[in-house]
C-alpha cells in the first residue's frame, strides 16, 4: 500500500497555494501537488424546493482516491454528476484540470472517464463492440484489447453484453471509461449489488488505475470498501460534507481507536455516566440493548469493565472488542446507521 | 490568451496508440445501431416480413377475380319452382346460385348475409327483399331482374355493347402497395427512432453517452442513416413483392421513389425524435406514438382512398405527412408522375419533418 502511505504525507501539504501554483506552472511543480478537481460551495437544488447538495467543498489531487462515502439520498450522485458535467450546479464554482464546463466540455470530457450508478449497456452488442464503440468518441482512446485484458474481460470479449453476470457488467462499465484513456475516473456506487469477489476485482481495477497515475473520484455506501479503497474520504450527510479526512484520521480523530460492545443480562438500569468513569473510554452509545465504549487503550478499560461488572453482581450476555471503523464515524456522527438495507 | 486546452488535457497518461478521425463516432454509433437493429427478431419480421404478410393477405382477400355469383334465395311459395326454373336458364352477365328454402328459413338467410337477395313470388308477379346499404345486394337484385324479364320476353330498346379492362394498375393490390409502403416507412421510422431513443434513454444510456465527447449531432445522424438504409431495404421488399406476386407494373421512376421513399423515412423519423424527445418510459411514448400515427392510419389512404371522407375534411387529410407520402408514392409508382408535379405534397412533407425536428432537438432530454 505504498500509494496509501504517499497519500497520508502528501494530504497534510498546504493546500490552496498549491492548486494555484499547479494551473499555471504544472510543469515544474510534483504530480502530488497538483489540484485535479476543485469544487466550492456546490448547491443544487431542484425545482426550487429540494436542496440535494448545500455548499460542498471538494479538492482532489492527482494520484488520489477520493471516497464520498454517505447513506443513500446524502447528494452523493448529485455531487458526481455535477461535477461530471452531466447536471448544473444552481451555484458554486467547479474546475477540473483547471477548466471548467462552460469553457471547454468537450476537452474535459475527454480527460475524464465515468461510470454512472446505473446504466444498462445495449444487450446485444458484444463487450468488444461496446468498446469499440466507447472508444471511437474518444480521440486517444486505449487499444480495446488492452483494456479488455487489464478488466480480465478478455473471455467475454466476444459475449452478448446481456448475457454477462452482475460483476462482469460492472467491469465492462468502468472499462467503457476507461478506455477513453481517461486521467481522472468518476465512478457512482461502482459495487453496489455486486458479490464479494467481484467487489474486491473491482477494487484492484481502481487500485491498478491510480498505480498507473490517475486520479479517482468514487461514491460509496459500503465503509469497508472507503476504509481500503480511498485515500481521503469525506462523509456526506444531507447534502453536506460532515467529516473528512484520510480513514485513519477520521477513526482515530471521531470514533477512538478501539470499539468494546457488550450487553449485560436482564439489562440493569444503568446510566451511561457510569461507564464514562471507565479508564480510557472516549464516548458511550446505546443501541439496541447493547452498549458501545469508544476506547483510546483497551487494555486498561478492559479489566476495570470486568471488575466493575463482577462487583455489581451483573452477568454480560455478550461482551466483544474490536477495531474502530468508519461505521463507527458515522454513527457517532449522525447517531444513524450508514446503511439501512 | 488562453492556452490551447485540448493539447493540455489530452496529454495522455498511457502513450495513445490509435487517434481516432472526425468521422470514427459516427462509424461506430452507426455500425452499432445496425448490429443491434439485425440482431433483434422482432425488428426482422415488423420491419420485413410483417408489410409483405400483409400485402399477400389483402392481396389474396382483395385479388381482381371473376365476380362472385349473386346469392339468390327463393321463398317456397306457389311459382317459387317456375321463377327457379326461369332463373336457371336465362343467361346472365354473372353466375346466379338459386335455392329454394321455406319462407322463414329464405328470410333468415338473407337476414345474415347468406343471400344476396330474397325472392317472395306472388302469384304471376315477385317481391324482391334487398339490402340498399350493401352493393352486392343491389346488384343481385338489378342482376335478378333484368333475368326474369328477359326470360318473360322483354328487349333491350338501346344496343349497346361492352369491353373487359382489367391491366394492372387498376387493380385493388396496385392501390394497396404504395400505400403499405407508406404505412411501413411511417410505423419504422417513429418506432425504430422513438421507442429506441426512449429505450436507450430509460437504460441511462443516452446519459452515458453524454458524458463522452461523442458529437451529439453525429449521435442523431447515425440514427437517420440507419434509417434510411433500413428504408431502402424496405422499399425492395415491399415493391418488389408487388412485382413479383402481384405482377404489379411500376410506371414511374425509380430515382423519384427511391427519393420521396428518403424524404417520408427522414420525416417519419423526425417525428419519432419528437415524440421521443422527453419520454422517460417506453409506455409513454407508445402512447404518444399511437395518437400520433392513429389518424393517419384511419385518414391517409393506406387501405382505401380517403376521397370516400367528407368533402369538407379532405383538405385536413391532405396536410397529413402519410397523406402527402402516400399521394407520392401512389402518383409516381401508379401514374408514372414526375416528381415535379409534386410540389405540393413534398412542401408538406419535409415542412412537417423540418419543424419535428427543430422542436425535437430543442426540446431533447439527454439525460
Amino acid at each position: 500500500m505504498s500509494a496509501t502511505s504517499e497519500w497520508l504525507v502528501s494530504c497534510s501539504i498546504p493546500r490552496v497555494a498549491s492548486w494555484e501554483a499547479g494551473l499555471n506552472n504544472r510543469a515544474k511543480l510534483n504530480m502530488n501537488d497538483k489540484v485535479v478537481v476543485q469544487c466550492k460551495d456546490l448547491r443544487k437544488t431542484y425545482e426550487g424546493k429540494v436542496e440535494a447538495v448545500c455548499g460542498l467543498n471538494l479538492t482532489i489531487y492527482a494520484g488520489q482516491c477520493y471516497g464520498l462515502l454517505g447513506p443513500n439520498g446524502a447528494g452523493k450522485t448529485t455531487t458526481i454528476e455535477i461535477l461530471e458535467g452531466l447536471l448544473e450546479a444552481t451555484s458554486g464554482t467547479v474546475e477540473i484540470l483547471g477548466y471548467t464546463w462552460l469553457d471547454h466540455p468537450t476537452a474535459l470530457r475527454e480527460a475524464i472517464g465515468i461510470s454512472l450508478q446505473e446504466t444498462r449497456l445495449s444487450e446485444k452488442l458484444t463487450v468488444r463492440e461496446t468498446l469499440e464503440l466507447f472508444g471511437g468518441f474518444y480521440r486517444h482512446p486505449r487499444p480495446v484489447s488492452d483494456v479488455l485484458d487489464e478488466l480480465g474481460l478478455t473471455e467475454k470479449a466476444d459475449a452478448w453484453v446481456g448475457k454477462l453476470s452482475g460483476g462482469q457488467k460492472q467491469r465492462l462499465a468502468i472499462a467503457t471509461a476507461l478506455v477513453g484513456n481517461p486521467r481522472i475516473l468518476f465512478l457512482d456506487e461502482p459495487t453496489t449489488g455486486l458479490d464479494p469477489q467481484s467487489r474486491r476485482q473491482v477494487w484492484d481495477i481502481v487500485r491498478r488505475f491510480q498505480s498507473s497515475g490517475g486520479s479517482v473520484l468514487l461514491t460509496t455506501h459500503y465503509m469497508d470498501e472507503a476504509e481500503r479503497l480511498c485515500d481521503y474520504i469525506s462523509i456526506v450527510d444531507h447534502g453536506k460534507v460532515i467529516a473528512e479526512g484520510t480513514p485513519a484520521e477520521l477513526i482515530s480523530g471521531v470514533a477512538g481507536h478501539h470499539r468494546v460492545d457488550f450487553a449485560l443480562e436482564s439489562e440493569p438500569t444503568v446510566s451511561a455516566e457510569l461507564w464514562r468513569t471507565l479508564p480510557g473510554v472516549g464516548g458511550v452509545h446505546h443501541d439496541d440493548g447493547v452498549t458501545a465504549l469508544t476506547v483510546e487503550e483497551p487494555h486498561l478499560t478492559i479489566p476495570a469493565l470486568l471488575a466493575l461488572v463482577e462487583q455489581n453482581g451483573w452477568r454480560f450476555s455478550q461482551l466483544t472488542t474490536r477495531q474502530s471503523s468508519l461505521e463507527d464515524v458515522f454513527v457517532n456522527l449522525t447517531g444513524r446507521r450508514l446503511r439501512e438495507e | 490568451m488562453i492556452e490551447q486546452p485540448t493539447e493540455i488535457i489530452n496529454e495522455s497518461r498511457i502513450p495513445a496508440a490509435v487517434v481516432n478521425g472526425r468521422w470514427t463516432g459516427y462509424r461506430m454509433l452507426l455500425m452499432a445501431r445496425l448490429k443491434e437493429l439485425f440482431r433483434e427478431p422482432e425488428v426482422i419480421f415488423w420491419i420485413f416480413m410483417f408489410p409483405v404478410l400483409l400485402a399477400l393477405g389483402l392481396g389474396i382477400a382483395f385479388r381482381n377475380k371473376p365476380a362472385d355469383a349473386a346469392r339468390i334465395v327463393i321463398a317456397q311459395q306457389s311459382g317459387a319452382e317456375h321463377v327457379a326454373e326461369l332463373l336457371r336458364h336465362v343467361h346472365s352477365e354473372q353466375p346466379l346460385k338459386i335455392e329454394v328454402l321455406p319462407s322463414d328459413q329464405a328470410a333468415l338467410g338473407f337476414r345474415l348475409g347468406k343471400f344476396d337477395v330474397e325472392i317472395i313470388p306472388q302469384g304471376s308477379a315477385v317481391e324482391y327483399v334487398y339490402d340498399p346499404a350493401r352493393p352486392e345486394s343491389v346488384l343481385a337484385r338489378s342482376l335478378t331482374d333484368g333475368a326474369l324479364q328477359a326470360a318473360a320476353g322483354s328487349r333491350p330498346t338501346i344496343p349497346t355493347s361492352s369491353r373487359v379492362n382489367s391491366e394492372p394498375g387498376s387493380r385493388y393490390i396496385d392501390f394497396l402497395i404504395p400505400g403499405l409502403l407508406g404505412m411501413n416507412l411511417m410505423g419504422s421510422g417513429m418506432w425504430g427512432i422513438g421507442f429506441a431513443l426512449v429505450e436507450m434513454r430509460q437504460r441511462k444510456l443516452l446519459k452515458r453517452y453524454a458524458a463522452t465527447p461523442m458529437r451529439r449531432r453525429d449521435f442523431l445522424l447515425a440514427l437517420a442513416t440507419s434509417r434510411l438504409i433500413l428504408m431502402m431495404i424496405e422499399l425492395v421488399l415491399v415493391l418488389g413483392f408487388g412485382v413479383v406476386a402481384f405482377h404489379m407494373r411500376v410506371v414511374g421512376s425509380w430515382l423519384s421513389i427511391i427519393l420521396v421513399s428518403c424524404l417520408g423515412a427522414l420525416s417519419f423519423a423526425a417525428l419519432g425524435l419528437l415524440t421521443a424527445s422527453r419520454a422517460q418510459k417506453i409506455e409513454t411514448v407508445s402512447g404518444i406514438m399511437n395518437v400520433v400515427m392513429m389518424p393517419m392510419w384511419i385518414f391517409s389512404g393506406i387501405f382505401f382512398s380517403y376521397e370516400r371522407f367528407p368533402v369538407i375534411v379532405i383538405p385536413f387529410i391532405k396536410l397529413l405527412p402519410l397523406t402527402a407520402l402516400n399521394d407520392m408514392l401512389r402518383a409516381i409508382i401508379l401514374q408514372g408522375s414526375p416528381l415535379s408535379s409534386q410540389a405540393a405534397p413534398l412542401a408538406i412533407i419535409c415542412l412537417w419533418g423540418a419543424l419535428s425536428f427543430l422542436f425535437a432537438v430543442r426540446y431533447f432530454r439527454w439525460i
